[in-house]
């Protein structure tokens, strides 16, 4: 059991082993890229998947998309989006046909900006869009209805695909600043900001738990403990746990902080669904 | 219901009258010895002070530290150093002045949050507003934990 996790067992006392490991990762025979050069201004100079930090086990469950728990909800997904639903009688399918053709490589350059909601958008907030504007159904709520398996079949199409986002659209850049700061802001009672554990420790343990570079290119996540998990719900639960209240799901600080946080993984391949811990 | 909202005053007002003894968080008296004063002028015991130091919920130090007399507990963390032997590189008051606000100790900077301060970052959840991560006397049991932990 100790060996299997991984588990250095100095002078009886259990502290995990805190490298990333220095492996590759292909998926369904495709090779992954979850080590590279960090873009101009960043502070890492390298990125790295959150992959690179977990345990042997999670680590071969996310290489098979057979053993991969997140394939189920990608299979529902492409279920959801041949399904017809809201007044206009109409599915995903009937306007963009095959996934496989038309959502291909689309989400790794996510968020992208709205001109007409004047803000950046995310997959979710996308599908919604469609959902309401083209099809007469009612927006999903967050992380309600098909939302995160339609998020996740949507993503997996561009598996293996190096995330890049557009700063020059819009007020992208604007909205990358504001993520920034809130990147480095402490919040709650622990008075802790997402870089004091993902950039100051990381590669260390915080209790039971290898500290990453918290990198989204992966999301949905399938999380072991709790199953597939959107990033809003990730960014909510890390601000939880510094004793903080947390915004709401999709608010402009959320956004921002996706904007920023997409932007910090440049390079690194879209693993949809990952799992981790 | 009502009787239960009445206990549950009663027993606010004897948390309140037993806080009128103790040193309040930002009336802390840093010195360059560290923070001589007892929080509360009861000593502390070191066995409450080690359930107080492993307890996820009070001071989950175990989260950032290892600790060699805990090994009974699963996974230390490595966020910060190794505990062990402690007491013999800080005094006590040193100890007090680094729970209670470590920033106080390592500067700004530092990951370790202060246990025993006010100066929290933004939006606290709403219920911790004005609260301290552990109460004066759970510090005090901390200190002299630690102050076990030679070699
Ligand atoms: C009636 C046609 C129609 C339907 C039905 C429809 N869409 Fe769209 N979709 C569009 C059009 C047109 C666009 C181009 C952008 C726009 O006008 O919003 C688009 C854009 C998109 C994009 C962004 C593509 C990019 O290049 O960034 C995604 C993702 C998407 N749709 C997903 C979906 C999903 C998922 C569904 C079902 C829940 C759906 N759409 C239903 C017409 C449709
Ligand atoms: C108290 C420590 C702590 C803070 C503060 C924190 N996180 Fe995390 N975060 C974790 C831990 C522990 C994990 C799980 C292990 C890992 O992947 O690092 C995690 C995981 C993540 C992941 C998932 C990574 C993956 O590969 O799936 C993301 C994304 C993330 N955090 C973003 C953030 C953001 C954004 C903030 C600030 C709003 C933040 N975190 C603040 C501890 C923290
Ligand atoms: C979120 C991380 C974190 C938590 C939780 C934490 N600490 Fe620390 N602690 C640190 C770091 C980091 C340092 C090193 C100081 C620095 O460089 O900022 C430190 C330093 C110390 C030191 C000085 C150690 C030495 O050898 O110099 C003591 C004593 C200490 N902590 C006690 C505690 C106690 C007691 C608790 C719980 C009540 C606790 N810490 C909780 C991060 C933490």
């Amino acid at each position: 059991m100790g060996a299997a996790l991984g588990l250095a067992m100095a002078a009886g006392v259990t502290v995990l082993k805190a490298d990333p490991i220095d492996a590759k990762l292909e998926i369904d025979g495709k090779p992954m890229v979850t080590r590279t050069k960090a873009p101009e201004g960043h502070p890492f100079d390298e990125v790295m998947s959150g992959w690179l930090f977990r345990e042997p086990e999670t680590r071969s469950l996310e290489e098979d998309p057979f053993e991969n728990p997140g394939m189920l909800s990608v299979e529902e997904g492409e279920q959801i989006w041949n399904t017809v639903e809201g007044t206009a009688g109409k599915s995903c399918a009937t306007c963009h046909g095959d996934a496989s053709e038309s959502m291909k490589g689309i989400s790794a350059h996510y968020p992208k900006w709205d001109a007409e909601a004047k803000r950046p958008i995310n997959i979710e907030l996308q599908i919604n869009k469609c959902r309401k504007d083209k099809m007469g159904a009612e927006p999903y709520a967050f992380d309600k209805g098909g939302q995160k398996p339609l998020t996740a079949y949507i993503k997996n199409q561009s598996l293996g695909e190096p995330v890049s986002i557009d700063l020059s659209q819009g007020d992208m850049q604007a909205w990358w600043d504001k993520g920034k700061e809130e990147y480095y802001t402490r919040t709650g009672q622990l008075d802790l900001s997402c870089a004091s554990c993902h950039e100051v420790n990381m590669g260390k343990m915080i209790r039971a738990d290898h500290l990453s570079q918290g990198q989204v290119n992966g999301f949905p996540t399938y999380r072991l403990k709790s199953g597939l998990t959107s990033v809003h719900n990730r960014f909510r639960g890390c601000i939880r746990d510094t004793r903080a209240e947390m915004p709401k799901a999709f608010s402009d600080e959320l956004m921002a902080l996706e904007v920023y946080v997409t932007w910090r993984g440049t390079g690194l391949s879209v693993e949809t669904p990952a799992v981790r811990q | 219901m009502g009787t239960g909202l009445v206990t549950l005053a009663a027993a606010f007002m004897v948390a309140a009258s037993a806080g009128a003894a103790e040193v309040a968080p930002d009336a802390v008296a840093f010195t360059d010895d560290g923070v001589s004063a007892s929080l509360t002028g009861q000593a502390g015991d070191p066995a409450a002070g080690a359930k107080t130091f492993k307890d996820r919920k009070l001071g989950n130090c175990l989260a950032c530290h290892a600790n060699k007399k805990m090994e009974g507990e699963l996974f230390h963390g490595n966020v910060g150093p190794a505990l062990d032997g402690v007491a013999d590189r800080w005094s006590t008051a040193e100890l007090r002045a680094i729970v209670v606000n470590s920033k106080q100790v390592f500067g700004e900077e530092t990951v370790m949050p202060g246990f025993y301060s006010l100066k929290v970052g933004l939006n606290p959840r709403e219920d911790l507003v004005g609260k301290t991560i552990l109460s004066a006397q759970e510090v005090e049991d901390v200190v002299a934990y630690l102050a076990t932990l030679k070699e």
